[in-house]
């Protein structure tokens, strides 16, 4: 699997560390609502297709980027720094992210 | 020269004799032969016992399919098993083994096991061995008695146990275009993707380029299509684009157009070149695939198809046009298609008497009789072998009228001496790789075999691999590959002429002939026709298990040569079609690949190691090392005679009673810097570190998400926007990403940069009593008072002439202090402590000691952070800010991690003063016999000096609640049980009197 780094270009997965669903949402620090933290911490979207995937570039820049894969096929099909700013492919997902 | 020998032809070297052994036995060869090759021409029929049976067999095929002659091959002590005879090329010196026999090859006593043949069919296993036991002759238990026999009795080569001294590298390589096959297609592939400039890999499991080309006495452009295909690869050599890998396996097609290969490059070498590697680990990442990985010729299934003597008819003209061996004198072939007719002309010209062709189909075209009247052989159309005769080697035949279509024998038995029976099943793509891509395959019914499917990755296929079989469509398929895989326009120009047999590709639907006798359709595994059948009989319907059940396909050579028939036995007995049988998917490896060229650098001398800047003193200074992830630190610093528990209770105690020095270099070390640092520190860690003065440090907590404990260390004030924060040794790593993780992805707002700076900071914990007086002693540019430097204090100053940080912290619990410099300077400040210290008698101490005096302070590790604990089990709630939230702080107070029963951190002493290990558990009543109960476990213990005693923390139930309490230690392993009491974690000065001085 090749991973399109905005900063460093395509490498290889063996690069990268995978950080989690890209879907996940984090309450507000002070929140307590406990259905809104559980979801965060242990829900997680399984999908067979496009998924929105957060990847680090460990053994690179260190980045984070949010990349959208293929589960089945491992196509990846965008990366995008995860703090927003660059992207490296046009291709939007059709994801909730 | 051997009887078997042709006088001439072939692309061995007749005058450079090559000298090497098979079980004992010294053979001579010829440079270019395979170890097959040369033992056959020694006249040398019977390679090795099968796998259940231990029937005798010789070579079936010639190239990596060959299930039979699979041999060991020492180098040394070392022992390389299940080699395929036919891939190993000879080298002055070389010694191989046969396998699965004993005591010889000859005389394999486990033989009688062909007379148990009705005993050991399918699911022999399953049924003797599995379930509850009836009788002594039934079940697991019986299993348990017959395994050993078993083991010896069954299987393949033997592993070595001697370490492999051989160098394994890995490479990384890319290209445009990647040609797997270096037949006539493959070879006219890369030459018209290197013309168009594209950077070519061409890789070929042979040890010699050009596939069919080598042995199939076709002309290709006037040449000899041997000649023809050198011609090309002496054009290819000299370009600049083109790497060539010969004796590389390409054995597995991963995402994105990534293949894994194996070069063997010094296997078939008497002595390796300086710096050469035995094998090479290719990782190619290629823009595109040329598949033209050519096809496989399928045996027939009958009975005595596994005789030595019974080989693949391709394979024996192989031996003849390439390496110049007749396998036999008088070759008789059976063949359901018309490529066996060109094989029986190659032996005839070879100098072998063709005595019979005998084709299952009743009708063979004009062009099919001219080709066996030209081997001057006996045409039997509309026959079948249904047996075959002889010992180790073959000696006749029986043939029968046979009906293609009805599959019924008929007519009188006739009798045909022969030496050697050749046979031709059809051919089967070699479509492993595409399979590994993705798709499945697709069935041709013409062609009787599976076809490549559709590529789900950027491969072309080309040639046998697609299903043309013939040279003259491979030539213009490999060269259209070759151009699209560059980007080039397709060319109009005139291909090279191919002159061949004629021959129709198509074979006749006939798999099996049945006649009475064992007819194997997996001789690898010893699995037959009949074994198909009873799995059909007791209900294993699909592939995949009747693959499981009988084994076939599984061996080592993978189902090369026995997929197609197992299936087509199998459709027959369902009634169906062979692909609504289904297709096994095929996966990596294509070919067996060692484990050391997986492991390749990451294994041995090139393992990273991390040291300390002072590492080299601990060394000299008695030191033993010890490895916590890839740091080494100092366990102990021994005297002579002394054992581990003394060393390290001298050194705890001198720390105690004077002074101690440690190297701490390895804490994970993370300058958070920035106008939000403060803010992110209070985000991460459960206490408020915004509130920290400058210049002072404080003891820190995080959580994980979940509300867990995650790690611990201090944090430095050094400036307004700049913390220096200290984490544990095995959770730096971890602790950086985490922190990044929340920068980048949670908190991208904050202003922060973190940077790991453990490797640009020495440290060395110097405590103790007399700690504060040898710092004194040797610190300048600053007081060391407690006044100057109270209790988590930071000081600059220096020593011998070098700037340092001292934080005044403590682990051990003494008066102590964390004295920083820059890495360089590691060993230079070291040891002015170390001058420093030995009036007051300074005592280097290493891990063990230092986990001495944590446990008798009661301090948390790791071991007690263990992914399991919240802050409340390890009695760390005072450090939870009600002030503020923090990462965890929603999650931490959830119902199952505040309950009463939950194992909190607790002191134990040994009653019976006996040392106690990690593990342990913890019991209210002790039951030696049958241990039960346990309130917890054991995270850490040592003897205290201090104490005197054994000591050990522990997590235990009701933790607080039950200190004062008595109870047992249960350790059933290491049979260690005996009375504890319970007590406090902090066993040693528990209002911190001595560190604060």
């Amino acid at each position: 699997m090749l991973i399109t780094c905005p900063y460093c270009g395509p490498r290889d997965v063996i690069e990268f560390t995978y950080q989690g669903d890209g879907n996940r949402e984090r309450p507000q620090p002070a929140s307590q609502n406990l259905d809104a933290w559980n979801a965060y911490v242990y829900d997680r979207l399984n999908p067979a297709g496009e998924h929105n995937e957060i990847w680090q570039h460990s053994g690179g820049c260190r980045a984070h980027l949010r990349v959208v894969r293929n589960t089945v096929t491992h196509e990846i099909l965008s990366t995008e720094f995860a703090r927003g700013g660059h992207k490296s492919a046009g291709h939007k997902a059709g994801v909730r992210s | 020269m051997s009887p078997r020998r042709t006088e001439t032809g072939g692309r061995i070297d007749r005058l450079r004799t090559i000298r090497f052994t098979f079980d004992g036995a010294a053979y001579t060869g010829h440079a270019g032969d395979t170890l097959a090759s040369a033992l056959l021409a020694n006249g040398v029929t019977l390679f090795g016992r099968s796998f259940k049976y231990h029937r005798p067999r010789g070579l079936l095929a010639a190239g990596v399919e060959e299930p039979n002659a699979l041999v060991t091959v020492l180098r040394g002590e070392v022992r390389e098993p299940n080699v395929a005879a036919t891939m190993v090329e000879i080298y002055d010196g070389l010694v191989a083994v046969s396998q699965n026999r004993m005591p010889s090859l000859a005389w394999d006593i486990n033989a009688v096991n062909q007379l148990g043949g009705k005993i050991l069919s399918a699911g022999f296993y399953y049924k003797t061995f599995m379930g509850p036991v009836f009788g002594p002759l039934k079940g697991t238990r019986f299993w348990m008695f017959c395994e050993h026999f078993i083991r010896r009795a069954a299987g393949l080569g033997k592993a070595g146990t001697a370490p492999d001294p051989a160098r394994y590298e890995r490479m990384n390589a890319f290209c445009d275009v990647l040609v797997v096959g270096s037949g006539p297609a493959g070879l006219m592939a890369a030459k018209a993707a290197a013309d168009q400039g594209a950077r070519v890999i061409l890789a070929d499991l042979e040890a010699h380029f050009g596939g069919s080309a080598n042995w199939s006495g076709e002309t290709i452009d006037g040449l000899p299509a041997a000649d023809w295909a050198q011609r090309m690869v002496g054009q290819l050599e000299g370009n600049d684009n083109v790497r060539l890998l010969p004796r590389t396996t390409v054995w597995g097609y991963y995402d994105g157009n990534t293949l894994a290969a194996l070069e063997r490059v010094t296997d078939h070498k008497e002595v390796a070149n300086k710096g050469e590697p035995r094998q090479r680990y290719w990782a190619i990442r290629a823009g595109t695939i040329v598949l033209a990985t050519g096809s496989f010729e399928r045996p027939l299934v009958f009975p005595g198809n596994d005789r030595p003597g019974v080989m693949l008819a391709h394979a024996a003209e192989r031996y003849a046009v390439e390496y110049g061996v007749l396998p036999g004198q008088r070759i008789a072939l059976l063949t359901n298609n018309d490529s066996a007719y060109r094989s029986a002309v190659a032996l005839k010209k070879a100098g072998a008497a063709v005595v019979a062709i005998v084709d299952v189909r009743s009708d063979v075209t004009g062009d099919m009789r001219r080709l066996a009247s030209e081997a001057e052989a006996e045409l039997l159309t509309g026959h079948a072998v249904i047996a075959t005769e002889g010992g180790k080697a073959l000696s006749g035949l029986k043939v029968q009228r046979f009906d293609a279509v009805s599959g019924a024998l008929s007519g009188d038995e006739r009798s045909i001496h022969a030496d050697c029976l050749l046979m031709s099943g059809g051919w089967s793509p070699t479509i492993h790789l595409a399979s590994q891509a993705g798709a499945k395959a697709e069935w041709d019914p013409a062609r009787q075999a599976f076809l490549p499917p559709k590529p789900t990755q950027h491969w072309i296929g080309a040639g046998a691999f697609t299903g043309s079989f013939s040279t003259t469509e491979a030539i213009a398929e490999g060269r259209a590959a070759g151009l699209q895989a560059a980007g080039g326009a397709a060319s109009s120009a005139l291909l090279p002429v191919v002159e061949a047999a004629p021959g129709d590709p198509d074979p006749a639907p006939v798999f099996e002939i049945k006649a009475k006798g064992k007819s194997f359709v997996d001789f690898q595994h010893d699995v037959t026709a009949e074994d198909v059948r009873l799995a059909h009989r007791e209900g294993f319907v699909s592939v995949e298990h009747l693959k499981r059940y009988t084994t076939l396909g599984m061996a080592t050579d993978q189902g090369k040569n026995s997929n197609v028939p197992g299936l087509a036995i199998m459709a027959e007995a369902l009634g169906k079609p062979i692909p609504e049988v289904g297709k096994t998917r095929f996966r990596p490896p294509y070919t067996a690949v060692s484990i050391g060229s997986l492991a390749a650098e990451r294994f041995g001398d090139l393992k990273p190691e991390r040291l300390t800047p002072m590492h080299d003193w601990h060394l000299a200074n008695g030191a033993t090392m010890y490895s916590a992830g890839l740091w080494y630190r100092p366990m102990i610093y021994g005297h002579a005679g002394e054992t581990v528990e003394q060393a390290y209770v001298r050194e705890a105690k001198a720390t105690r009673d004077s002074a101690g020095i440690v190297d701490v270099s390895t804490l994970g070390k993370i300058a958070v810097q920035g106008p939000d640092a403060a803010e992110l520190l209070d985000r991460v860690y459960t206490n408020m570190f915004s509130t920290l003065a400058l210049g002072k440090a404080r003891y820190g907590l995080m959580l994980r998400e979940d509300g867990l404990a995650f790690d611990d260390g201090t944090t430095w004030r050094l400036g307004e926007q700049d913390f220096l924060m200290t984490t544990t040794t095995a959770n730096a790593g971890k602790v950086m990403q985490h922190l990044e993780y929340f920068l980048d992805v949670i908190w991208p707002e904050l202003k922060v940069t973190v940077t790991s700076v453990t490797d640009e900071w020495a440290g060395a914990a110097i405590g103790g009593p007399n700690a504060r007086a040898i710092l004194a002693a040797c610190v300048k540019g600053t007081a060391v008072d407690n006044a100057t430097l109270p209790f988590m204090g930071i000081v600059y100053g220096e020593i011998a002439g070098v700037p340092v940080m001292i934080c005044r912290l403590s682990f051990s619990g003494e008066m102590a202090f964390e004295v920083y410099s820059g890495a360089g300077y590691g060993t230079h400040v070291w040891e002015a402590l170390i001058e420093a210290g030995k009036p007051f008698g300074l005592v280097t101490y290493g891990l063990e000691a230092l986990g001495t005096m944590r446990i008798e302070k009661g301090h948390v590790t790791g071991a007690e952070i263990d992914g399991r604990t919240t802050a409340r089990d390890l009695h760390l709630d005072w450090m939870l800010s009600k002030k503020k939230p923090f990462i965890g702080s929603a999650m931490m107070d959830r119902e199952g991690l505040i309950a009463s029963d939950r194992l909190q951190l607790v002191g134990l002493i040994a009653l019976d003063n006996r040392p106690l290990n990690g593990g342990g558990h913890i019991v209210e009543e002790l039951d030696e016999a049958n241990p039960h109960g346990s309130l917890g476990h054991i995270t850490a213990c040592c003897y205290s000096p201090a104490l005197g005693k054994y000591i050990a923390l522990a997590l235990v139930k009701g933790g607080k609640a039950r200190h004062g309490t008595r109870a047992f230690v249960s350790d059933p392993l290491r049979n260690r049980f005996g009375p504890i009491e319970i007590v406090s974690n902090h066993f040693y000065d528990p209002d911190g009197s001595r560190m604060h001085g």
